[in-house]
């Protein structure tokens, strides 16, 4: 057992478990962000407010931050031994029918990484430790944060805000069209009928994911801008 | 026809190779790749000139020896073939071929195009083997195999080791071998014994000897000449989980 977290099946093991926990992540976050889209931002400031004053919060934030450094880690890791494992590169670069995206998963996920800490700092970091106007929805006796508000102000002042958005739901769609699928290989959980079903529904996760996260700029994009 | 080469040349396991071009005239149609290789040979001793090195044996897909990359393909164009079963008719007169040994850490090169895969035998002898009782053959039918579990293991059975697997990997994973020689002997009740030892065993064997991990790009499948199909990967991975879980070594 001590071997399994250095083999190279017990790492991918960890990238699988960490890859379908965050997954699982986006399907929440997706759903209350969709609140963005209806009505005029009170249900969606009810629904982020619950969630940043929620005890359960405390817990759920570190384990998330943990999935996406355990999957970091030992992706960077594995791209770089897997580097190693050729120390001399072909002339002509094998031709084999493979997805692109199933190559490029580091630099995929390199770029979902760069879109992650912008993205933190245009709200998690704004509504954590800096300064978000007070909004009340009772006539004054409950004060709640504005993020719809800070949300709103960012699609809507800065149209390279909405391309940005829009360009990482694009790599993050890239990364999860192959990422589905594999992460059930890793585990095993496959066999040669369900390959290409996985690979079905993969492109299905992806596009109501990346699709619902790139819809939302554009939303705002049409209402306010154009 | 007429065909120009560019092969890899090194002297020996130590020195630094470089490209070699050649030119080849009158190379039939109907003349096998080795063919060709040969007839270059040929001309070259006839010139007074280092032949190429590179390995053959069965000339029927079997033996898996004949490990050549051609032009960004292990064992050369068309689907489910060894290089053995290139013909020339698959190029064209004036075309170019670039021909390059297998790529990987785990097979050092020991002269132009012949490399040594002697890792697989590594990785054999770390698990991939059953354990029989002595004295008179049972009788045929003494074990039971269920038909699914025949056909799987048949089909895991038709890995010849050549390889092509780990040459086209852009990890230089040698997962499907193992995947395949596992499975083989997972499925069936004579392996059951060793089951887990061998799943653990073959895959550290197969880490320690310098082969990357697998991302499942899926190029090991395409250019595989028996048409292993990687949902045996998904069977290692399986056996191999469930082995780490469970045995208390
Ligand atoms: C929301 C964010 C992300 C999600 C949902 C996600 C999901 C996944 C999933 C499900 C897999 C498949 C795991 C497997 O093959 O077993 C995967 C693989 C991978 N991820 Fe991510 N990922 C995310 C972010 C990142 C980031 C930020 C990076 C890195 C810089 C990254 C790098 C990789 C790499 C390199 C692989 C391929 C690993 C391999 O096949 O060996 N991912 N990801
Ligand atoms: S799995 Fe296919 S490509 Fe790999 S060694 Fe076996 S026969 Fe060759
Ligand atoms: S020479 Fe034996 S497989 Fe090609």
């Amino acid at each position: 057992m001590s071997k399994f977290f250095t083999s190279s099946i017990g790492q991918k093991f960890f990238m699988s478990i960490t890859g379908l926990f965050l997954m699982m992540f986006l399907i929440v976050h997706l759903i209350l962000n969709s609140l963005l889209l209806f009505g005029d931002g009170e249900l969606f400031n009810q629904a982020a407010n619950f969630m940043s004053s929620n005890p359960i919060m405390k817990i759920v934030e570190p384990v998330l931050a943990l999935g996406f450094i355990v999957h970091i880690v030992y992706a960077s890791y594995i791209t770089l031994k897997n580097q190693m494992a050729r120390p001399q590169k072909y002339k002509v670069a094998n031709k084999a029918k493979a997805s692109w995206a199933s190559k490029n998963m580091y630099i995929l996920g390199g770029l979902v990484f760069v879109f992650l800490v912008i993205h933190l700092a245009n709200f998690f970091w704004k509504i954590k430790f800096g300064t978000v106007a007070a909004i009340s929805y009772d006539g004054g006796q409950t004060e709640l944060h504005d993020v719809y508000g800070l949300v709103v102000g960012l699609f809507k002042g800065w149209w390279w805000y909405d391309a940005l958005y829009i360009a990482g739901a694009i790599f993050l769609f890239l990364h999860l069209t192959h990422g589905f699928w594999s992460a059930f290989q890793t585990i095993g959980w496959d066999n040669d009928k369900w390959i290409s079903r996985l690979k079905v529904i993969a492109y299905i996760y992806a596009v109501i994911i990346a699709g619902g996260f790139a819809f939302i700029p554009l939303f705002f994009l049409v209402k306010y801008v154009v | 026809m007429k065909i120009k080469l560019n092969i890899w040349k090194q002297a020996n396991a130590k020195a630094k190779g470089k490209f070699e071009k050649y030119e080849l005239d009158g190379v039939d149609t109907e003349m096998s790749f080795l063919e060709m290789l040969d007839s270059l040979n040929e001309k070259l001793i006839k010139e007074g000139k280092e032949p190429v090195a590179f390995e053959h044996d069965c000339h029927e897909a079997i033996c898996g020896c004949c490990s050549l990359y051609i032009n960004g393909h292990p064992h050369g164009p068309g689907s489910e073939t060894a290089t053995c079963q290139v013909h020339m008719r698959s190029f064209k007169d004036g075309d170019t071929i670039t021909i390059e040994p297998w790529r990987a850490k785990g097979f050092p090169v020991l002269k132009d195009l012949m490399v040594d895969r002697n890792a697989f035998d590594k990785i054999m002898s770390a698990g991939g083997f059953v354990s029989i009782d002595a004295g008179q053959a049972p009788d045929a039918n003494a074990n039971l195999v269920g038909k699914i579990d025949a056909d799987k293991a048949f089909d895991a059975a038709a890995c010849i080791g050549c390889g092509a697997c780990v040459a086209a990997c852009k990890n230089s994973s040698a997962t499907l071998f193992v995947a395949a020689k596992v499975s083989q002997l997972a499925l069936l009740p004579q392996g059951k014994v060793e089951a887990k030892r061998r799943a653990l065993n073959m895959v550290a064997k197969m880490d320690e000897l310098g082969f990357g991990s697998c991302t499942n790009t899926g190029a090991c499948e395409v250019e595989c000449p028996k048409g292993i199909g990687i949902d045996f990967i998904a069977k290692l991975n399986r056996e191999y989980l469930c082995a780490s879980f469970s045995e208390s070594e």
